[in-house]
């Protein structure tokens, strides 16, 4: 199929010049399923979409259209590029985004980006990051201990799945042990829903002049560890600063709700959980799929350079396409009855991590993290189960990236 | 299908490649990472049978299509 600009446009939305927004209530319906609308029966891979400025843009829904647009160069990250598809909470009128701050290589292109990734991809390895499995371990029975002591009847966001990747982060980080208390206190501020719109930024605040003091106190005294050995890099001040923060919100926030929300949704699914207490072999399989199931992070943007076709459709220079790693995640064409919660499904080539060159760089220590996490967690609590009925369970449907808030669980005494 | 009497050939192109690690974690029989810039190591350029199928869908899988198959079949992952 190819396009063809004199033939008439005749997608729907353009006939009734009413473009659609990006649907993204999920209020109603299974709290692990993309908002109605999203995933609709739809043969176009590409269709229309308004963004909070107005512009018209497009909506990526389908696996191959949204492998297609984040692996092509044509296809930009650069943040002041694109146009938001919806309003940034607390930043209503904001219609520009501002061009990426210094370290934040997710909103750069090749070749800054690439400046940024190759001093970071060695850190990162399959192999690194299976050696930390021992780690992994150590921090979730820590966890889990504290939890055991704690309850019955603790929130497990809290006990559970935000320490865990917390402690990993900082121990990747090289933040001393002492520290770490009043770090996490920050850091679940600055993610907390509940909490007001200045006492996050003032703990948002607190962690950017955490990290400066401690890039300046690594600098000062090497250690073994992640920033320690960027600060032998060319990376400016401002620039190892920023890198520290993004490899924080990204470590953190991603797999802590991958953790919180992926309990809640084994605890709902009975059998899967069965299954998997039964062979804890299916555990790297369970988590892949819980990775495509539930696609924490999403959408992902990127602008046009120039034109440039996708599955048929022309994009025009300029154009922002929002690509939905729900929908694409979801797509029949590439896994067969999606909305089925199936670990014994091979979801390998789900879109969770995204794809192209910005392809998370955490991805193989979120996957040692969860591996090793949830088979720990139901093996500690054979009658794990949540405290609360499912609809009570507080859902960060307005965040960045979805999760639950709490997840009130409770389990019996032995 | 493949013919599995067919031989792959498999190159990669540490230039594009990003790190991602899919090739390790998909076939690490056939793919390493170093450890300086975590970029993609060619094990064996010639898979055994046994391995071929895992390449192939190291291949589909790189997000940055720094894998290339010398014998065209599909990758799909
Ligand atoms: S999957 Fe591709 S990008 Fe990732 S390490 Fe292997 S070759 Fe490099």
């Amino acid at each position: 199929m190819s396009y063809n600009p004199t033939a008439p446009d005749t997608t729907a939305d353009r006939t009734t010049g009413e473009p659609a927004t990006l649907p993204t209530d999920r209020r109603t319906g299974c709290p692990f399923d993309p908002p109605a609308g999203l995933t609709a029966p739809d043969d176009r891979p590409l269709r229309r979409m308004r963004y909070a400025d107005g512009h018209i843009g497009w909506l990526a829904t389908s696996h191959a259209a949204a492998r297609a647009v984040l692996s092509d160069p044509r296809f930009s990250a650069r943040y002041e590029l694109l146009h938001l598809p919806v309003p940034m909470p607390g930043m209503e009128g904001m219609t520009q985004v501002p061009p990426a701050s210094p370290g934040d290589f997710l909103g750069l292109d090749a070749p800054e980006h690439t400046r940024f990734r190759r001093l970071l991809t060695g850190k990162f390895t399959v192999r690194r990051m299976r050696q930390l499995a021992e780690r992994v371990e150590g921090f979730t029975h820590e966890c889990l201990d504290a939890m055991e002591q704690a309850g019955p009847v603790v929130d497990l966001v809290e006990a559970f799945a935000r320490p865990v990747p917390a402690l990993m982060i900082c121990e990747l980080l090289g933040v001393p042990y002492a520290d770490r208390d009043r770090f996490q206190g920050h850091v679940a501020t600055v993610f907390d829903q509940t909490s007001d719109a200045e006492a996050r930024g003032a703990a948002f605040a607190a962690v950017g002049q955490f990290i400066g003091e401690l890039v300046a106190a690594k600098r000062a005294e090497p250690t073994d560890d992640l920033l320690s050995d960027l600060t032998t890099s060319d990376l400016t001040e401002e620039e190892l600063i920023g890198v520290g923060g993004v490899l924080l919100a990204a470590g953190l926030d991603t797999t802590a709700n991958m953790l919180g929300l992926g309990t809640f949704a084994l605890l709902s699914n009975p059998g899967q959980l069965d299954a998997l207490r039964a062979d804890p072999g299916l555990a790297e399989q369970t988590v892949e799929e819980l990775l495509r199931y539930l696609s924490v992070a999403d959408p992902i943007a990127r602008a046009a350079l120039e034109d440039v076709e996708i599955e048929g459709q022309l994009v025009r220079a300029g154009e922002t396409v929002t690509v939905s790693v729900q929908a694409a995640n979801r797509d029949p064409l590439k896994f067969p009855e999606p909305d089925r919660l199936d670990i014994h499904r091979r979801a390998t080539g789900h879109l969770s991590f995204g794809h192209g060159p910005h392809q998370c760089l955490g991805q193989q220590l979120a996957r040692v993290e969860m591996t090793v996490a949830f088979p720990a967690l139901f093996a500690r609590f054979p009658t794990l189960r949540l405290a609360v009925p499912p609809q009570e369970v507080p859902l960060r449907d307005r965040a960045n990236i979805y999760g639950v808030i709490s997840l009130p669980v409770t389990w019996d005494k032995e | 299908m493949s013919d599995p009497n067919e031989r792959l050939r498999l190159g990669v192109d540490r230039d594009r490649c990003v790190g991602a690690g899919m090739c390790a974690l998909t076939a690490p029989e056939v793919f390493d990472q170093d450890d300086d810039e975590g970029l993609v190591v060619l094990l064996h350029p010639e898979p055994a049978p046994g391995h071929r199928a895992a390449a192939r869908m190291a291949a589909g899988l790189c997000p940055a299509r720094a894998i290339i198959l010398h014998s065209p079949d599909p990758t799909d992952p």
